[in-house]
């Protein structure tokens, strides 16, 4: 499956690598391929990394665990109620959120992103279920390891890829970058730095849907590490005591950075935590994208209905480290990364489900891999091509005030050194 | 014209903007049933309902953070904190997201809350309740920042603060609260960013904010009565956004300034000021900028030294004759 390559092309060749400007039609990594050897080194890795995806090297006993799994799954109304297109948008969605993260993994090592980069290669399903289940006056917030559900809401390559190089053309202007992708209109508020900073954001959208009087609640995912900031604990008891429609989705990958949940939290399962402010909680897989939706959605229906807030933890993984500044060496062996790839993966587990569903074939699955490809590829074009912001552009969005100069109400200075 | 108290004025103010927007909630602790631990939400909780006024268990950073989650719907909190001292256990969420949202997100989200309460020492609450944290505050573009000191500036800028749509942090001081002024019982509003003459002269300028524009109102008559000199008092109201245009004004029109907070001095809004007037009225100054602070020292607990702690009539006058 993955060859021994796989070590060489973890390491950042920012130094030899040279961006390849020109264009392709990048429908496949081989034919993205410049004449610099790291590049290709790297785009052989991913090609290799597909191949193990495909349901043929899936192991036998994975394969009949998950057919047996979603037999309970996909059962739930929510799920049973999926089209044939409703399904392969699903996988279509979760390809696309890896090859876009697989493209800004070779951007950064290019050099062209600043700062940290979180990764979301192995927790597609959980962005992806998520995003398939809000309703109409559902919101949805997160941390900073925000592209998957960025995508999954409906923002493009094109303004996340270019968020990530500070360009003018990022969703948020180039201001936030990676950790701050936001898209109100989508109902999706970020994208935030501070781990559990927001957590009481989220209960405040939800709080506000009460108080308007909406039916909705608000998904505020966060990591297994937010769960031991005092001010998670704040949110949970406010939720109960108020009845706030708020969902805490826990996302346990395991790892805070390079701590793992023993090292981290007293108490096994986190979600339990709920029971000391008589909250419900679920756990479940987060590779299974049919048992993610049916668990979320049920959350999500008790908090909307009955304004009962909830707490439900899945089980996922990341294949890469915390950041881009993660060696990811000292707290897991390979041997566990490479058994998730090898039997958890949340897209290889849909693909099999998808197969044996008679819904996607060999030729649907390369062209979706296709596609997913090419878009990532003419969104790091996008990005390359795109303006850096003007100089000026420092001193807009600070205040509602200094960007509505006409409906200004207060006086004096509001800025003290401009540019 | 009738006199109320700076707390009525606080409660007169909350009490119109409840009625005036359906959206203005009031969160804090003791607010409703306990009618505020210093009496500024006295029978709102009766007149308006717990769905307008509600009792907060005691999670600064949780209900401040959920404020502002709520006001990017377009809820419009009005959190009290009961002391500014309680606010640094909010501060990621205040530095962090109020101030910041809008920014991340390339201007697509506001935050249109109001943090208010009490921000003073000089009640022998000792160090851990004493704090001025507005300097804190001014330091963080996004987020605006009031001191007012008479219950006719703290009504107008508190409906102002209410209908801004950006987080304003409203500053009040518990010995100003029972403080009776002149304010009209038709409808104002004081505008956020604009200085105010207190006492007009030309002797010499007297800038400050909160409690020490009373303090510098008690040194201009010392300094009038037994110096001859009239002295020039100018409240800042509105730290950030600031009036510089008012502050320089003096500063021309008496060529001496004292700058006086109940602030410590490092990083005090007056380092700020004494910046700005020495890089724009430079020519107009015939002495140098003085300054007058807490004493440098946590706050103290024992009553009379905590009156040697916080600046006084006499130190400003002192400091005045130097520059005289």
């Amino acid at each position: 499956m993955t060859s021994n390559k796989s070590k060489n092309s973890d390491k950042a060749p920012s130094a030899k690598t040279k961006a390849p400007a020109k264009k392709t039609s990048g429908t496949t990594a081989a034919s993205t391929r410049g004449k610099n050897k790291t590049v290709d080194a790297e785009a052989a890795q991913l090609e290799a990394n597909r191949v193990s995806e495909r349901s043929q090297e899936f192991s036998r006993a994975a394969r009949e665990e998950v057919l047996e799994h979603n037999k309970t799954y996909v059962k739930d109304p929510v799920n049973a109620s999926l089209s044939k297109e409703d399904k392969i948008r699903l996988y279509r969605e979760m390809i696309r959120i890896r090859r876009f993260e697989e493209r800004t993994l070779r951007v950064y090592q290019q050099g062209k992103v600043g700062g940290f980069l979180h990764l979301y290669i192995g927790q597609e399903a959980i962005a992806v279920a998520c995003a398939s289940v809000m309703e109409a006056n559902d919101h949805v917030i997160t941390a900073y390891r925000d592209h998957g559900i960025a995508l999954a809401v409906g923002m493009s390559m094109n303004e996340c890829m270019a968020e990530l190089q500070g360009k003018f053309t990022g969703c948020s202007k180039g201001k936030g970058g990676s950790m701050h992708y936001f898209a109100p209109d989508k109902r999706y508020w970020g994208g935030h730095g501070i781990v559990a900073g927001q957590t009481p954001l989220g209960l405040g959208l939800a709080f506000a849907l009460k108080y308007q009087e909406l039916k909705g609640c608000c998904v505020c995912m966060l990591g297994e590490g937010a769960v031991n900031q005092g001010v998670f604990h704040e949110s949970l008891n406010l939720a109960s005591l108020w009845r706030i429609p708020v969902v805490y989705l826990i996302e346990n990958n395991g790892y805070s950075m390079g701590t793992s949940q023993a090292r981290s939290s007293a108490g096994a399962i986190l979600a339990q935590r709920a029971e000391a402010y008589e909250m419900g909680w679920d756990h479940g897989n987060g590779n299974s994208i049919y048992e993610v939706r049916a668990k979320l959605a049920n959350a999500m229906k008790d908090a909307r209905d009955n304004q009962r807030p909830s707490i439900v933890e899945f089980m996922t993984y990341r294949y890469r480290g915390h950041s881009m500044s993660d060696p990811d060496k000292s707290y897991r062996t390979k041997e566990e990364i490479e058994n998730y790839k090898k039997n958890k993966d949340p897209i290889t587990l849909f693909e099999v489900t998808l197969r044996e569903e008679g819904i996607l074939n060999d030729e649907a699955i390369k062209s979706i891999h296709a596609d997913a490809t090419a878009e990532a590829e003419r969104s790091a074009q996008f990005a390359d091509m795109s303006p850096f912001p003007p100089p000026e552009e420092l001193m807009t969005d600070v205040y509602w005030e200094s960007d509505h100069p006409k409906q200004r109400q207060s006086h004096g200075s509001l800025f003290f050194e401009t540019v | 014209m009738r006199q109320i108290t700076y707390r009525q004025a606080l409660n007169e103010a909350l009490d119109e903007e409840i009625a005036r927007d359906p959206n203005v909630v009031l969160i804090g602790e003791e607010v409703g049933q306990f009618d505020g631990a210093y009496k500024v939400t006295e029978g709102l909780l009766k007149k308006w309902g717990p769905k307008r006024v509600m009792d907060a268990p005691i999670s600064e950073a949780g209900f401040i953070g959920m404020g502002i989650g709520a006001s990017m719907l377009g809820v419009r909190p009005v959190m009290e904190l009961m002391f500014w001292s309680f606010s640094y256990v909010a501060f990621d969420q205040i530095i962090n997201n109020a101030a910041n949202v809008r920014y991340m997100s390339g201007g697509q989200i506001n935050c249109p809350i109001v943090i208010r309460g009490p921000a003073n020492g000089g009640t022998a609450v000792g160090a851990t309740h004493s704090h001025t944290p507005e300097n804190f505050i001014a330091n963080t573009p996004g987020l605006k920042v009031v001191c007012p000191a008479t219950a006719y500036d703290a009504k107008g800028l508190l409906k102002s603060a209410i209908r801004d749509n950006d987080p304003v942090c409203f500053m009040e001081n518990t010995i100003l609260y029972n403080d009776k002024w002149d304010v009209p019982e038709e409808e104002y509003l004081v505008p956020i960013g604009k200085a105010d003459i207190k006492r007009e002269g030309s002797g010499i300028s007297l800038i400050a904010h909160g409690r020490a524009v009373i303090t510098c109102l008690q040194a201009a008559e010392i300094l009038s009565k037994e110096h001859g000199v009239e002295a020039e008092v100018l409240d800042l109201r509105s730290i950030r956004p600031l009036d510089e245009e008012a502050i320089l004004e003096t500063v021309r029109k008496t060529n001496r300034v004292v700058l006086v907070e109940e602030n410590k001095p490092f990083c005090g809004v007056d380092a700020q000021i004494a910046s700005l007037i020495q890089d724009k009225a430079f020519d107009y100054l015939d002495a140098p900028i003085k300054r007058v602070s807490a004493i440098d020292a946590p706050q103290i607990y024992s009553m009379p030294l905590e009156k040697i702690q916080l600046p006084d009539a006499r130190r400003v006058v002192k400091k005045a004759l130097e520059i005289l």
